[in-house]
């Protein structure tokens, strides 16, 4: 205390801003503070001039107007007589449709992938290791033009489907309720009556018997040391009782089948050409770079740590997901995260194929009819914004989980 | 990719000053040469030719009206666009003028701040089908899968027809004439629908053009024409009356192996004003005295640069029809020249 205030009142001097160590810090971030904030006063300021010097207003009254074009792939109810807002939300929909199904595809496809590129088999290393080169050096757009002139040229059209003799998989039972046309493909859709309702809830059910089933398995295992066979039990509570009650029910799920009518055929699940093209083609490309991930993961374990299990009696499946995949899933998710990121970003090159994401719609059709850039720019903008931020925000949860808890 | 011109134009908004300057004449002639955007290949209109030299008919208005400026149809250079790309690339300044099969509509002249300049092509939405399909009428058509080019009128008229008939289609859109034309012959759409000229222009490059038909019905009104950036009257006018005199001059029998003969020695009053040899009409609008001469000697009247193009001698074998003269029979009209 004594020493505090006998020091000399030191005078403030102007100076000190600079040499004084204790200011330094705040005086440059200060001045960073005011240039960022001038940039950005300058960069708004332009808008607002240069909006003004071509005649421009800025609002949004335009997202109420009617939209007045078509959109081939709708997953809500969407006429032209609809709002350039709602178009904007059959893109967006759209958009997360590929964007969800990308991501799932290449997680599989990675995952496969960078696995097998480490097998003992020569063979199987080298081709894993071509898939990977050629995919992750090749532009994502050139794969998704590619894969959509294939599906155009190749698949017959929907008239001519099932007329020449070679398309013998047409007569199979399985196989011929599936239509493969260079229009898409078309698969049967379950048709459910009120007895399905029964059907349901026997699943659900079913899926809260093995989630109870698993516990108490673990518990007994901690408890006892005893393992039971779980997999092939939940396998069973998951089948079992939902056919049972399909069959008790007098069978209240039926399939209605794509059939041709007209130019198209009609019924059933339609997944247009430019879905599967763009789907495919970003999942094979984002496949590539997560098998990279994986392997990187995988070889990131030290090879003590199979070694120890192996000398404490673990088998090798066991010792693949009890010690290796959960240390390496810690290196594997955050490059992933970055890879989601990519794929959702990527899915933005849709409307080279005709697919019509949010890009195409509002950042397209709407753009281009109302002329109102700068607004539908903006809003495209913080729409991936948003989209990539809940991507992280997700995983990064999930990374929390899995990471090295240091006690 | 696609967005490019919509993000350049946002970008060209946010960052650096936009070119919407009042004096577009005065920058053209500082630069050297005019931009014009065309589009990105439609056979007669415009398309690029095996030495890479831009060809069609509206690449020889873009040329005329060069012509008129320097003196030569060669002081100019072509912007290919899109249909999504070309009203940005017109307001960010990337084109002075825009020749691109593009309809006269309302909100693109007050909306859009363009001001469209006359009308070099009176055009109307058809469809064209395989013959194989056995459609004879555009009512058929329920269900169909239909190529459209989007960003364009075309988009928003189908929906009007097939809403209007109580009829169900499938769009699929396409950035340009050529992807259209791959998706159509592949059969993975049963109709394409553009403008009928452009229809007939893209039948005319298919190997077997005799299989396709284009139907009767034509859905719109397509006055395509030429659009300047809203807010400089005085290159608008300039824009204009390049285009009528080429009209005018088809009107009096200017063509462009007499034109010098007959600016030398015509007697009649109107062409004697329209080749600069009476009255001071170029200045009035910053041009040369002779610059009709100057257009008319680099690519003819309407009606040779129509024959000569897309005309009936042509493999796209379009008649005149609405595109004649007014004292012909068709609705061509060019104010009079004094």
């Amino acid at each position: 205390m004594t020493s505090i205030s006998e020091a000399p009142e030191q005078q403030f001097r102007i100076g000190m801003l600079i040499y004084d160590t204790r200011y330094r810090s705040y005086t440059i971030q200060i001045i960073a503070l005011m240039a960022f904030m001038l940039a950005a006063a300058w960069l708004i300021n332009n808008a607002i001039v240069n909006l003004a010097v071509l005649g421009k207003t800025f609002s949004f009254g335009f997202l109420s107007q009617p939209a007045s074009y078509d959109i081939n792939q709708r997953l809500i109810d969407y006429t032209s007589r609809d709002t350039h807002a709602r178009a904007a939300l059959v893109g967006i929909l759209n958009t997360l449709l590929v964007a969800v199904l990308g991501c799932l595809t290449a997680t599989v496809i990675g995952t496969i992938a960078g696995v097998l590129r480490l097998s003992k088999n020569w063979l199987i290393a080298r081709i894993m290791t071509v898939y990977v080169e050629a995919f992750r050096n090749v532009p994502v757009l050139i794969w998704i033009l590619i894969v959509v002139a294939v599906i155009n040229e190749s698949l017959p059209v929907p008239r001519d489907y099932c007329r020449t003799p070679e398309q013998l998989d047409c007569l199979n039972p399985v196989l011929g309720s599936f239509v493969f046309t260079n229009r898409g493909f078309y698969m049967p859709i379950p048709v459910f009556q009120d007895a399905a309702l029964a059907v349901g809830i026997a699943f659900v059910l079913s899926v809260a018997a093995i989630v109870w089933f698993r516990r108490y398995a673990r518990a007994k295992q901690e408890a006892t040391g005893q393992i039971l066979p779980v997999f092939r039990i939940s396998l069973a509570i998951f089948f079992l009782p939902s056919i049972l009650v399909y069959f008790v029910a007098g069978m209240p799920i039926g399939l209605e089948y794509p059939k041709l009518q007209g130019f198209n055929f009609q019924g059933g699940i339609y997944a247009r050409d430019s879905l599967i093209g763009l789907w495919l083609a970003l999942s094979i490309y984002t496949g590539a770079f997560v098998a990279e991930n994986v392997r990187a993961g995988i070889q990131a374990v030290s090879k003590g740590q199979t070694e120890a299990a192996f000398a404490l009696g673990i088998r090798p499946n066991r010792t693949m997901n009890l010690v290796i995949l959960p240390q390496a899933l810690r290196v594997i998710i955050p490059p992933l995260i970055s890879q989601y990121l990519n794929l959702t970003k990527n899915s933005s090159l849709a409307i080279a194929v005709g697919y019509m994401d949010v890009t195409g719609t509002l950042g397209g059709i709407t753009l281009n009819q109302t002329g109102k850039e700068m607004e539908c720019i903006l809003l495209l903008m913080a729409f991936y914004l948003a989209a990539s931020l809940s991507i992280s925000a997700v995983m990064n949860w999930y990374n929390e989980r899995v990471k090295l808890r240091e006690r | 990719m696609k967005v490019k011109g919509a993000v350049i134009a946002a970008a060209a908004v946010l960052a650096v000053s936009a070119a919407a300057n009042a004096a577009t004449l005065d920058d053209i002639k500082a630069k050297g040469f005019l931009q014009c955007g065309v589009s990105t290949g439609v056979a007669g209109f415009a398309y690029t030719d095996a030495d890479g030299t831009w060809k069609g008919f509206d690449v020889e208005f873009c040329r005329a009206t060069a012509a008129a400026i320097f003196g030569s149809g060669d002081a100019i250079k072509f912007t290919p666009t899109t249909g999504k790309t070309r009203f940005t690339a017109l307001a960010s300044g990337e084109v002075d003028i825009l020749y691109r099969n593009t309809t006269w509509t309302l909100s693109r002249d007050a909306d859009l701040k363009f001001t469209f300049t006359g009308v070099n092509y009176y055009d109307g939405q058809g469809f064209m089908v395989p013959k194989a399909l056995g459609v004879k009428s555009a009512k058929e058509l329920n269900g169909a899968t239909v190529c459209i080019q989007t960003g364009t009128t075309t988009e928003l008229n189908l929906a009007d027809f097939f809403r209007a008939n109580n009829m169900k289609y499938e769009p699929v859109p396409i950035e340009t004439n050529a992807e259209a034309q791959q998706k159509y012959l592949a059969g993975a759409c049963d109709v394409y629908t553009t403008d009928a000229s452009g229809l007939a222009a893209t039948r005319s490059t298919f190997e077997d053009p005799k299989g396709h038909i284009i139907l009767p019905e034509i859905i719109s009104k397509e006055p395509l024409g030429p659009l300047v950036r809203h807010g400089d009257d005085q290159f608008a006018d300039v824009s204009a009356w390049v285009l009528n005199a080429l009209i005018i001059a088809e009107e009096f029998g200017v063509t462009q192996a007499n034109v010098m003969d007959m600016a030398a020695n015509t007697d009649n009053p109107e062409v004697a004003r329209l080749l600069g040899k009476e009255g001071e009409y170029g200045a009035m609008l910053g041009l040369p005295k002779d610059f009709a001469v100057k257009a008319i000697a680099a690519v003819g009247n309407y009606g040779e640069v129509f024959e000569r193009n897309i005309g009936e001698s042509t493999a796209i074998g379009l008649s005149r029809g609405l595109n004649q003269l007014w004292s012909k029979g068709g609705i061509l009209y060019a104010p009079p020249f004094r």
